[in-house]
């Protein structure tokens, strides 16, 4: 047992790499005021009919080493952070920034670069890999793409197996539908490891698989992100599994960030009312503290016409009218400036009558 | 965040990871419940019979397919020397059919081949890259769908003449606007998939994307919308050379027997008739050997 | 020697559901494979019963087994009695006469499983015209009643909505009004609330709960999340590899899980209980079903096999009343 964690020790350190130049107090990653709109478009000649907004004025950043989890229900717009911050979607307007520099602008960093220090885990649907491809075809495919030569692509796609527990000589050549769903998630990891990245972005990663398996990939994931000195970004619609996972939290409603935070306080005292309401919809545990009246009522509104001002007020237990017609910012919660969430009732002088006295102190608007 | 030092030692390596039975390759599969499925296999063997047939016809057939003779003319069935009787100039059947057989299977799947090749590069590029360049591809394809495919064929072989290689010009064209169609939408449902932004996540270009990823999934089903058509193809050559176009007599070719026989056919309606039998033959087979093919594609492994 | 069978809620009248030996099996000879084999339990009026499992349990096929409805290659052993009715010897118009009226179902998908082309209260009207034999338009009425019922807000409106104009939580209320709509006295949910928002799903959970303390039916919920079970059931039977493992009431199962299965699925649950410690996952996979191992089947996945285990399946015994768990090893040793 021990010759094998020691090997496969040297393997990770191998599989590390060599790093780019980094800037050691800065953030890994981080946005700027993303934005994204999908155009509806019908007609003859595919006139607009209106814009899905699914991401809007985003902004936030990610420093090295830590996980930071993303939660948000259907339309909160997390999948497409999640592309755009591999790019495989163009922003309509907003900023990138990997390690200080702007990526996709002149004289920068380009998208390339970015692909090979940030990747991306799929979710295990069926068409996460490539049903006619093997398991170290598949792997390896990037690496050839990126231009290794073939014997050292399929050598390294093997190492990397092997590192997330699938032993080559069993696994490699075997087809995705010859693998479990826990398997497959693993190759995966497989393949998005084999770029050698430093921040991977997780989408949700593991809400496909059953819960025995869902927890051996989860174990994986916080043990390769250890052994690697890794960054992620888990989005996940799962709050218990951000919650194992993360250091802090970013809370997504219909395209806007409406909270981050340390990933205990968010859970226990959170500042925003959906926050309240997400949190409070988690299931118990306990058959005997069931919960007796649901946290929110209503649908989730469509993306396509959000409501003004605060995209939560048709929902909100305390809004006012100044909810509709201003647009909330990140603000303070309590104390710590490291929690912020975007509700009136939290920001001085923002005119709602919840809202706490003026003081000295200006609120920081974004986590880092 | 959690993750004690406890989760370190426990190891990474699944359990259950007997080798198990080893697993054909998909083609393998494909391969392997085709030779399983007896109609096909049938149709693949009287297929191959006529194929060969056709290719060694000089050394196959009787007798010299072009020699006329006028007192032999429209003997039946069983003569002596003629084991399926004589057309209506003396020459005799059997050869005729064998060597008749190169002309109206080269037609059948020559054109296919073309068709195949050139309509997938055009239907997969449309495909993948979308936007702009997949509505000027489709919509030009649009225009050639406007015409039915016999009214199409029968234009062009108007408009280039008789002969062979027109005849596979015309008709190649007709059947590559339908294998851009499906060549297209099977990219199309592919280019979405999370393997394919997988790739291109990874930093694939174009090219290799479409060579590694999108090939190996749509040729299947081009394929089997291919083998489909053979049996076609072959019923629209002969329904070509029926009508005068694409082949000349005395060039011996199914429809063109068909054409040639219609005078005779109260008088000797099994010898008329013996051309379409072979066409029927040919056309029946293909389709169900693509029936079967479709069905070994099919099964989701 | 047959286990014995859950213990009712309800002792003085008969159960409403008494199923012995239930079994399912695809195929034939060599290939075939048993989806579930040997389900025994009984259910009664206002009762909640969970079939709790993973995929490939043979949970669903166990719901659906109960009123037939699998493909015609499926072989159904075993006796369902249903408010007195054998339903494994009605021909089939009677048991098309029973579904949707003594008992109904609904799907973790309602886009599928409603029909796109139809408004959702003509749906409802000709469900109801059709089961209970009223005027169209009081079975307008009636749907409009249901709808008000599952709280689907302009209910009046919503009866000429079709189901892609609705969203997804108004949609499963829909659902659940047409699966109710004719009062049946049993309600069969194959995981409605899993495709659903956090947010929503509470809401609907909440909303069953309510319809059936109301309407007092029966339900059998099918899920794989331990706290649906928790927010939902009365009493809980984990299934693996197609067989009960363990049963009993929820608070039961939840505070001491006996079977090794139970006890591994609670232990990789994430949960808000969870954080602080490291997860501790169940090795290896659920069993292919056409390649079982020749005993029980969870024994190369549990950490007490002994040799004993991989010679014969386990019968289910019942080691408390009410409490039965398919293992003989759980007096054994103290459960942690």
């Amino acid at each position: 047992m021990n010759s094998v964690s020691a090997t496969t020790e040297r393997r990770a350190r191998s599989l590390a790499g060599p790093r780019s130049h980094v800037e050691e107090d800065g953030p890994v990653l981080s946005v700027h005021e993303l934005k994204k709109y999908f155009r509806l478009s019908s007609g003859l000649f595919g006139a607009a009919r209106g814009y899905v907004q699914a991401v809007d004025q985003v902004s936030f950043s990610v420093s090295k080493g830590e996980t930071l989890g993303v939660v948000g229900e259907s339309g909160c717009g997390k999948s497409t952070i999640a592309r755009l911050l591999i790019r495989l979607i163009k922003p309509d307007q907003g900023r990138m920034f990997l390690d200080g520099q702007d990526v996709d602008a002149p004289n920068s960093i380009s998208v390339r670069e970015l692909r090979h220090q940030v990747q991306m885990v799929f979710q295990d649907s069926y068409a996460s890999l490539n049903p006619r491809h093997t398991a170290a075809e598949e792997v390896s495919f990037g690496l050839s793409a990126q231009g290794v030569a073939r014997s050292e692509a399929r050598r390294r796609a093997n190492e990397v197996l092997d590192f997330v527990g699938l032993e080559p000589g069993v696994f490699a050549d075997r087809y995705p539908h010859e693998l479990s769903g826990g398997q497959r998630q693993r190759v995966n990891i497989a393949r998005a490891l084999a770029i050698n990245p430093r921040v991977l972005i997780l989408d949700e990663a593991v809400s496909s698989l059953d819960k025995s398996v869902e927890a051996q990939v989860l174990n994986l994931l916080i043990d390769i992100k250890k052994r690697l000195g890794l960054t992620y970004v888990f989005i996940s619609h799962d709050l218990n599994v951000v919650q194992f996972v993360s250091d802090r939290v970013l809370v997504m409603y219909l395209g806007k960030v409406v909270e981050i935070g340390p990933v205990e306080k968010v859970y226990r005292s959170a500042g925003h009312p959906y926050t309240r309401a997400l949190i409070a919809s988690r299931l118990s545990m306990d058959p005997r503290r069931r919960i007796a009246a649901p946290p929110v009522a209503g649908d989730l509104p469509s993306p396509i016409n959000p409501p003004s001002g605060c995209r939560f007020r048709t929902r909100c237990p305390i809004a006012e009218p100044v909810c509709g017609t201003k647009e909330p910012l990140l603000a303070a919660v309590g104390d710590d400036p490291l929690h912020v969430a975007a509700c009136h009732a939290l920001a001085p002088r923002s005119g709602h009558s919840l809202a706490p006295q003026p003081v000295s102190r200006t609120a920081s608007p974004s986590g880092a | 965040m959690s993750s004690s030092t406890a989760n370190s030692s426990q190891p990474l390596i699944e359990i259950s990871r007997r080798p198990g039975r080893i697993q054909l390759t998909y083609w393998q599969g494909v391969r392997r419940r085709l030779s399983r499925d007896p109609i096909s296999m049938g149709c693949a063997g009287i297929l191959v019979l006529m194929v060969a047939a056709a290719i060694f016809a000089p050394w196959v057939a009787p007798m010299d397919p072009y020699k006329t003779s006028i007192l032999q003319r429209l003997q039946p069935i069983g003569t002596a020397g003629h084991l399926l009787g004589t057309d209506e100039l003396g020459r005799d059947m059997l050869s005729r059919l064998i060597y008749g057989g190169r002309v109206s299977l080269l037609m059948g799947i020559l054109p296919i081949a073309i068709a195949t090749l050139i309509g997938s590069a055009i239907g997969i590029v449309a495909g993948f890259f979308g936007g702009k360049t997949n509505m000027v591809v489709m919509r030009i394809t649009d225009v050639f769908f406007a015409f039915p495919s016999v009214l199409l064929a029968v234009g062009l072989a108007g408009a280039l003449g008789p002969g062979l290689v027109n005849g596979l010009v015309c008709l190649a064209v007709v059947f590559t606007r339908a294998i851009i169609r499906v060549a297209e939408s099977a990219t199309t449902q592919i280019r979405n998939q999370d393997f394919v932004e997988a790739a291109r996540a990874t930093g694939a270009s174009a090219s290799r994307i479409i060579a590694g990823h999108v090939l190996t999934n749509v040729s299947s089903l081009i394929l089997t919308y291919a083998s489909s058509l053979i049996g076609v193809s072959i019923v629209l050559a002969s329904g070509l050379s029926f009508l005068g176009l694409g082949i000349a007599p005395p060039i011996a070719d199914w429809g063109l027997m068909l054409n040639t026989l219609r005078q005779s056919i109260f008088i000797a309606p099994v010898n008329a008739v013996l051309p379409g039998v072979m066409i029927l033959i040919a056309s029946v087979c293909f389709n169900l050997l693509s029936d079967g093919l479709r069905t070994a594609m099919e099964v989701k492994p | 020697m047959t286990a014995d069978l859950l213990r009712p809620a309800d002792r003085t009248s008969p159960p409403l559901l008494d199923v012995r030996e239930l079994s399912v099996r695809f195929g034939f000879g060599g290939s075939a494979l048993d989806a579930v084999s040997g389900v025994d339990f009984q259910l009664a009026l206002g009762e909640t019963l969970c079939l709790l499992g993973e995929s490939g349990s043979g949970k669903t096929v166990t719901m659906r087994a109960l009123i037939r409805l699998l493909p015609p290659t499926a072989l159904i052993t075993g006796r369902v009695v249903l408010d007195g009715i054998d339903v494994m010897a009605l021909d089939a118009n009677r048991l098309r006469a029973m579904r949707g009226t003594k008992v109904s179902m609904i799907f973790q998908d309602p886009l599928t499983a409603m029909d796109p082309v139809f408004k959702i209260g003509s749906q409802i009207a000709e469900t109801v015209v059709c089961h209970d034999g009223l005027s169209y338009s009081a079975a307008r009425a009636r749907a409009l009643e249901f709808l008000e019922l599952v709280q689907i807000p302009s209910a009046r409106r919503r009866l000429d909505a079709y189901p892609h104009e609705l969203s997804g939580g108004l949609r499963q209320r829909a659902m659940i009004a047409l699966a109710l709509s004719c009062r049946p006295k049993l309600l069969l949910a194959d995981e409605p609330t899993t495709a659903l928002d956090a947010t929503v799903q509470i809401q609907i959970l909440l909303l069953l709960r309510e319809l059936q303390r109301k309407l007092g039916m029966a339900t059998i919920f099918v899920t794989h999340d331990l706290s649906v079970a928790c927010e939902i059931a009365d009493r809980v039977a984990v299934m693996y590899a197609g067989r009960f493992v363990e049963t009993g009431t929820i608070s039961e199962v939840i505070d001491s899980p006996r079977h090794p299965y139970t006890i591994g699925l609670f232990g990789s649950t994430v949960h808000s209980g969870t954080h602080n410690g490291p997860l501790t996952p169940i090795p290896g996979a659920p069993p292919d079903p056409s390649n079982m191992p020749p005993g029980c089947a969870f024994a190369p996945r549990c950490p007490r096999v002994v040799p004993a285990c991989n010679e014969r399946i386990p019968e289910l015994a019942e080691f408390e009343p009410g409490r039965q768990a398919r293992c003989p090893r759980i007096n054994e040793e103290e459960h942690s």
